[in-house]
């Protein structure tokens, strides 16, 4: 038999490869976010908190770990519109009636969508907190990234807007965690059910502590 | 009307051929037994059609038995409608009540283009399978059965990625019209044999690439191939695919 494939990364299963590689670097990211949200549960006026943060604005390898993190967006984005695309021309005939939910999850038809209202959190998210950390660094002005935080959730709309993305998220992790180990070819009788409970836990936690922070400062619990 | 016999309402998707549109075209149908199988139900309506002097309407069935995969129908936006583990010919008119409307439609891909009203052309899985869905051996004398000794669990997981009939239920169901249920399945009976090495490589590279070409969706693992599967090929395959594609792409 002759050699006649595209290369990897052009295939179809290369691409499910980048989109579950670059979702799992996210997803661990997010353990390094959530971590350093709970700091505000010292509940020491933010000291620690706000030593986490600098940390993170400073340290040289965070920067560079930071722009890894952008590119793993990035891709994660523009492979996920290529397939949309891609995806959208298998079927040119829609059917008249299809009963989609019997064999399969809502949110896991529904990646794309969950992934815009993502994007458009994470827009607003940047806006609100990494904008004005990148102005005060290159500024150099003495910044208290705690007292930010309380001022940003005071605003109800910015609550239900961020509870909204928390939301959003559980949804694309649930499907989107399993669904990594899946196109890595990790899938076996014994594991998986494994796989499939640790990532319900795993978004389902993270979920939580993301969601608690601003509802806490919105009521004024941590101070 | 005998006893519990039912009166239906169908709406068929009728179409003279490819490059004419289509549409749904509603037929009332009487006094249906129970026990008839969905097929025969057609068989009665088309009667009725010839009858009348109307085009019958063109569907495709073979075996009338699950084993052919022919017999390509989604029911009420099923593939081969409410039941699952069954084709179309395995469905009873039980599964309906009177009084009940059912619309069927043919399998929707780019990839299985629709020849006349419910019958679509499937040879594109025949030109997947025609690029690496095979292993070579030397004519002659069949081995000795025990000089190639398989483990138990090999020969299952083999065996049960064997039963694909190659019917097209997962492409139809599939929200992005991928074919990779079918494509592993084919992968893996080979992938799981010591005969299915010699050409592992090359056999998984060149079908995901025909598949490609094809114009099939790509995955996105939402598993409902899996359900409407008539021969519960389970998506353990399509990892073992992914994988197989993985490694074959390291190594050459
Ligand atoms: S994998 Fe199942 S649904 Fe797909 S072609 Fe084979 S038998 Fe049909
Ligand atoms: S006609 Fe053969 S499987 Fe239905």
């Amino acid at each position: 038999m002759s050699n006649s494939s595209p290369s990897f990364l052009k295939s179809s299963l290369g691409k499910k490869f980048i989109m579950g590689f670059t979702g799992l670097f996210l997803i661990s990211f997010l353990v390094v976010h959530v971590c350093i949200n709970a700091c505000i549960y010292f509940n020491d006026s933010g000291e620690t908190f706000n030593m986490a943060a600098h940390f993170m604005s400073h340290n040289i390898i965070i920067r560079v770990v930071e722009v890894g993190l952008f590119i793993g967006i990035i891709l994660h984005i523009v492979q996920a519109l290529i397939i949309i695309m891609h995806n959208n021309k298998a079927r040119p005939q829609k059917y008249a009636v299809q009963n989609q939910a019997v064999s399969s999850k809502w949110y896991s038809r529904s990646m794309g969508l969950l992934g815009t209202l993502l994007l458009m959190f994470l827009i607003v998210h940047l806006a609100n907190f990494w904008v004005p950390t990148k102005i005060a660094v290159y500024t150099g002005k003495e910044q208290n990234s705690f007292e930010e935080l309380k001022e940003v959730f005071a605003n109800p709309i910015i609550l239900v807007v961020y509870l909204l993305g928390i939301v959003s998220l559980f949804y694309h992790l649930l499907h989107g965690f399993q669904s990594a180990f899946q196109s890595f070819g990790l899938n076996h009788k014994k594991y998986t059910p494994f796989i499939k409970s640790f990532g319900f836990w795993y978004s389902l936690l993270i979920c939580l502590v993301f969601a608690s922070m601003p509802i806490t400062l919105y009521l004024g619990l941590i101070k | 009307m005998s006893h519990g016999n039912m009166n239906l309402t169908l709406k068929i998707w009728r179409q003279n051929s490819g490059s004419e549109p289509g549409q749904l075209v509603t037929y009332p149908v009487k006094d249906i037994s129970p026990d008839m199988s969905f097929l025969e139900m057609f068989d009665v309506l088309n009667e009725q059609l010839v009858a009348k002097n109307e085009s019958p309407i063109v569907f495709d069935h073979d075996c009338r038995e699950g084993i052919c995969g022919m017999c390509s129908m989604v029911i009420n936006g099923r593939a081969h409608g409410p039941k699952t583990g069954i084709t179309t010919c395995q469905l009873h008119m039980r599964s309906f009540k009177d009084g009940d409307t059912i619309v069927v439609e043919p399998w929707r891909a780019q990839a299985f283009p629709v020849i006349k009203d419910l019958t679509v052309d499937r040879s594109s899985f025949e030109r997947i399978q025609a690029k690496g869905g095979f292993i070579s051996v030397n004519t002659g004398t069949a081995q000795d059965a025990n000089c190639l000794p398989i483990p138990k669990d090999d020969a299952d997981a083999s065996f049960n990625a064997a039963a694909c009939i190659g019917c097209g239920a997962c492409v139809a169901t599939c929200k992005n019209a991928s074919a990779m249920l079918f494509v592993a399945a084919k992968v893996s009976q080979f992938a799981l044999l010591p005969q299915g090495k010699v050409e592992a490589t090359t056999r998984v590279k060149n079908m995901v690439a025909q598949m490609d070409a094809e114009g099939f969706g790509s995955c996105t693992n939402t598993g409902a191939c899996e359900v409407e599967c008539p021969k519960g090929i389970s998506l353990e395959n399509i990892a073992r695919m992914n994988r197989e594609y993985l490694v074959a792409n390291c190594v050459s």
